[in-house]
């Protein structure tokens, strides 16, 4: 294939209001942004912010108001059944039947994908090793537990070998063991198979230990999309803190002024705090440097600032803040059950 | 060019994907099979015969009431189970499930076709089980090509309430809704389908009532194909559900193909 696997162009979803009076609700604002071949690009917001939204424009579920998108190359309004086969999905609620057994679920997708028997067969027995399901593959979806039935909408999510994988809050709701399992397992699915992957969070852990790139959302735009690293240094200098054996700071502070990638110095408690301009690279150097003046450090450590502080940075809130408000919450439950009842 | 435009609405595996699914899904749960299977039971057991002993219709000279309840329930079943397999629709999407299916690369008709396939191949079991046991009650059939007439009346009884139950399903969209739905609009068309009593000897107000209920055609098929006995000519109950058959499904299947899977 050729070209990016997603091209997202000023996709836009207004909500129309129920009744007479009421005020559309402009879920997805102006979107655009682009994905390379086996990236993982994580939309990152809170509850209300349009992840979902989004996700289901890219797999054909909605009907985008403006603005266009493809997919695998195919666009998203006008062929969305070639979109529709490139693509795989787990959703944020539980899509699996739990009156058959997890091989039955994943045998009756395989035939819904017209896969040929053979196909099903390996592809399935290929599934269920790589996300360590076996001998769970026989037992009714209600009696698995939680983790493992996510972990089964996951294997039904790439059986058909799709280019790019959408999913959709995929550890909401887990313990944490459970979620660190699959994370790592989707990161063994992104590199053993090369899958585009996109998927929604509000955890910053999770956007930050599993995506290649983050992108922030907020009331249905996005404010920023970079790496995790980058995204994190734009918001701030990392600090390093230090502590010198000799009582002799006040020396080491003139001359550390000379260095170009200190921005900042304040004394503090017999420590000094260091706004620096890169990252871990600069402790050898800092030692180095106290050395040749004949102090020693006695302590140093580096700061980085969070995800969390980035998103702050962006939105003005943090990202838990949002989630706590009580009128955010009413707000979002409003928007998802608005739609239809 | 042609051929393939109707292999994607008509697409066999995902068809035959659903259909499977719908019977696996019914024979997982035992208490399913047999709840399904007491109603009718009872009606027989403790209406038909009862009545049996009780009196003699006036109407139809020399029929049992056995023999002119049963077809009326097997009827009864098919009414339920057709609407019951229409109507649950709703708890895929309650349950989520509809979801996954409508983002494969199916069409929605396949969809459709095949779980309602899948519906009226239950309903149609259970039917012919409820036949067997009015057979083994007594109740005695008129011919063997009356039998096969009446699984034709059976498929068509089935399948105009499984596109009703769609129906329902699409339009109201949530359980409690349904639930509620099904008592006020399925008892009353059981009811005045004829299953208990002979439209010939009800005051005409009523009968224009029952006329206008397709069940009426299909127990009244099923009555003139199984024992022989009927209120219509045949060809007449053929058509009516025929027709009515083709509106509802139709109209199921458009209103599924416009629903939002959310």
């Amino acid at each position: 294939m050729t070209g990016s696997p997603l091209i997202v162009r000023n996709l836009t979803k207004t909500f129309l209001p129920e009744k007479k009076g009421g005020k559309a609700f402009t879920a997805v604002n102006n979107v655009s942004f682009e994905l390379k071949q086996g990236q993982i690009l994580g939309l990152l917001g809170p509850n209300g912010a349009g992840k979902t939204t989004a996700v289901k424009m890219l797999c054909t579920i909605l009907t985008p108001t403006a603005g266009s998108a493809k997919v695998c190359g195919y666009d998203i309004v006008q062929q969305k059944d070639k979109v529709r086969e490139c693509i795989g999905i787990v959703f944020q609620d539980r899509a699996i039947d739990t009156f058959l057994t997890g091989k039955e679920n994943l045998d009756f997708h395989a035939r819904m994908y017209h896969l040929d028997r053979k196909t099903r067969q390996e592809r399935v027995a290929e599934v269920l090793d790589l996300l360590d399901l076996r001998g769970k593959e026989n037992v009714k979806i209600s009696e698995c537990s939680g983790g493992t039935q996510r972990r089964f909408e996951v294997a039904r999510g790439f059986l058909n070998h799709p280019q790019v994988l959408f999913l959709d809050e995929p550890t909401l709701g887990m313990d944490v063991q459970a979620r660190k399992n699959l994370w790592d397992y989707i990161k063994l699915l992104n590199e053993k198979e090369g899958i585009t992957i996109i998927l929604t969070t509000h955890y910053m852990e999770e956007a930050d230990y599993l995506c290649h790139r983050v992108a922030i959302i907020d009331h249905g735009r996005i404010v920023a999309m970079d790496t995790p690293e980058k995204l994190k240094r734009a918001v701030g200098l990392n600090l390093i803190s230090l502590q010198i054996a000799q009582d002799s700071s006040g020396s080491l502070v003139d001359s550390l002024k000379q260095l170009s990638w200190i921005k900042k110095i304040e004394a503090r408690d017999g420590s000094l705090e260091l706004s620096i301009d890169g990252g871990e690279e600069r402790i050898p150097e800092l030692i180095d440097f106290a050395d040749s003046r004949g102090l020693v450090i006695s302590s140093i450590k580096l700061y980085k600032p969070s995800l969390e502080d980035t998103f702050l940075h962006y939105t003005g809130k943090t990202i838990r803040e949002e989630e706590g408000s009580l009128k955010e919450l009413w707000k979002s439950w409003m928007r998802r059950t608005g739609g239809k009842k | 060019m042609q051929a393939i435009e109707i292999r994607r609405i008509i697409d066999p595996l995902p068809i035959y994907t659903m259909w499977l699914r719908e019977l696996k899904r019914f024979l997982r749960v035992k208490a399913r099979v047999v709840g399904s299977l007491l109603m009718p039971l009872f009606f027989l057991a403790f209406l038909g015969l009862p009545m049996s002993f009780a009196s003699r219709i006036p109407v139809l000279e020399g029929i049992g009431y056995l023999d002119f309840l049963a077809p009326g329930i097997v009827g009864m079943t098919l009414l339920f189970s057709g609407t019951m397999s229409g109507a649950s629709v709703i708890w895929d999407k309650e349950f989520g499930f509809l979801k996954e299916v409508l983002v494969a690369p199916v069409s929605r008709f396949s969809v459709i076709l095949g779980r309602s396939l899948g519906g009226m191949t239950v309903a149609l079991i259970q039917a012919l089980v409820i036949v067997g046991i009015a057979v083994a009650m007594g109740v005695q059939l008129s011919s063997v090509s009356g039998f096969f007439l009446a699984i034709v009346i059976m498929i068509l009884t089935c399948a105009t309430f499984t596109g009703f139950g769609i129906i329902i399903a699409t339009k109201l969209g949530n359980l409690e809704g349904f639930m509620a739905i099904m008592n006020l609009i399925v008892f009353p068309i059981f009811l005045l389908s004829g299953a208990f009593f002979p439209i010939q000897s009800m005051p005409s107000w009523l009968k224009y009532i029952m006329y206008i209920n397709p069940l009426t055609y299909g127990v009244d098929g099923l009555r003139s194909t199984l024992i022989g006995v009927a209120a219509f000519p045949l060809w007449l109950d053929f058509t009516v559900l025929l027709v009515v058959c083709l509106a509802l499904a139709t109209l199921g299947s458009y209103f599924f193909s416009k629903m939002e899977a959310d």
